[in-house]
């Protein structure tokens, strides 16, 4: 359908969130599942800067947005740290909230929030996440 | 987004407007700790006019429960979206918030 490269600063987080919601405005997704895209975007793009790139202005990202069997898949490419979500620990949300820590707190929201998410990782030219989402 | 606060005798009411992400959380985050700075530990934070929360957010307003919670206070949300509000469920963080449906119940639980 679309895409567009963006930097890979904070600031761009907006942009990014307006390029999608374009996209998806008249795809017949109901207002909770859009904003269920919409945040999982934003989770992917920020984990992309801080842990993929460490920080601002380091890289881009770009995003395309396709059609896929009853949805979208959106596929995300970046060019930083290789990064394994699967050794990234589900956070421990049965502490007392003095002990509640951050890390993967976004990760795990992702999978809430979409059907399916699958990373290539290093195919030769950079890193690759896709996540799908149906009506 | 923009950030207002008003003072009350028994807590403080933060509200803001537009997305709370990466970018913009940290300035929520000053916010709230100005107040938590003063010697107050009663916040509640009206989301009516946000209209988006990220997990960095989310993450600002978990700190500041426990700062508040430090000195037996609390934070308090209301006027929450209902996608904003399943969004802290799917986070697994809701039950450590007090969210209450407006302000002026907010204002009645300190």
């Amino acid at each position: 359908m679309a895409t567009r490269t963006f930097l890979g600063h904070y600031k761009s987080l907006a942009e990014i969130d307006d390029f999608i919601s374009q996209i998806i405005a008249d795809q017949g997704f109901s207002s909770g599942q859009v904003y269920d895209i919409r945040l999982a975007l934003d989770e992917a793009c920020t984990n992309i800067i801080e842990h993929g790139y460490g920080g601002e202005g380091k890289g881009d990202i770009q995003c395309s947005v396709e059609s896929a069997e009853e949805g979208i898949k959106i596929i995300l490419k970046d060019w930083g740290k290789k990064f394994n979500p699967d050794q990234i620990p589900k956070p421990d949300f049965n502490v007392d909230l003095e002990d509640l820590q951050p890390r993967g707190l976004g990760l795990y929201l992702m999978k809430n929030l979409m059907d399916k998410i699958g990373y290539c990782i290093d195919d030769g030219d950079g890193n690759t996440l896709v996540m799908t989402k149906r009506k | 987004m923009e950030i207002s606060s008003i003072s009350y005798k028994r807590c403080d009411v933060v509200k803001a407007t537009g997305r709370i992400d990466s970018d913009t959380a940290p300035d929520l985050e000053k916010a709230f700790n100005a107040i938590i700075d003063s010697k107050k530990s009663g916040i509640i934070f009206d989301m009516g006019e946000v209209n988006f929360i990220s997990s960095r957010g989310l993450w600002v307003l978990l700190e500041t429960q426990k700062a508040c919670k430090k000195k037996r206070g609390k934070l308090a949300l209301a006027n929450i979206s209902d996608e904003m509000s399943r969004s802290i469920e799917l986070a697994g963080v809701k039950h450590f918030m007090e969210i209450y449906d407006d302000v002026t119940t907010a204002v009645g639980s300190f």
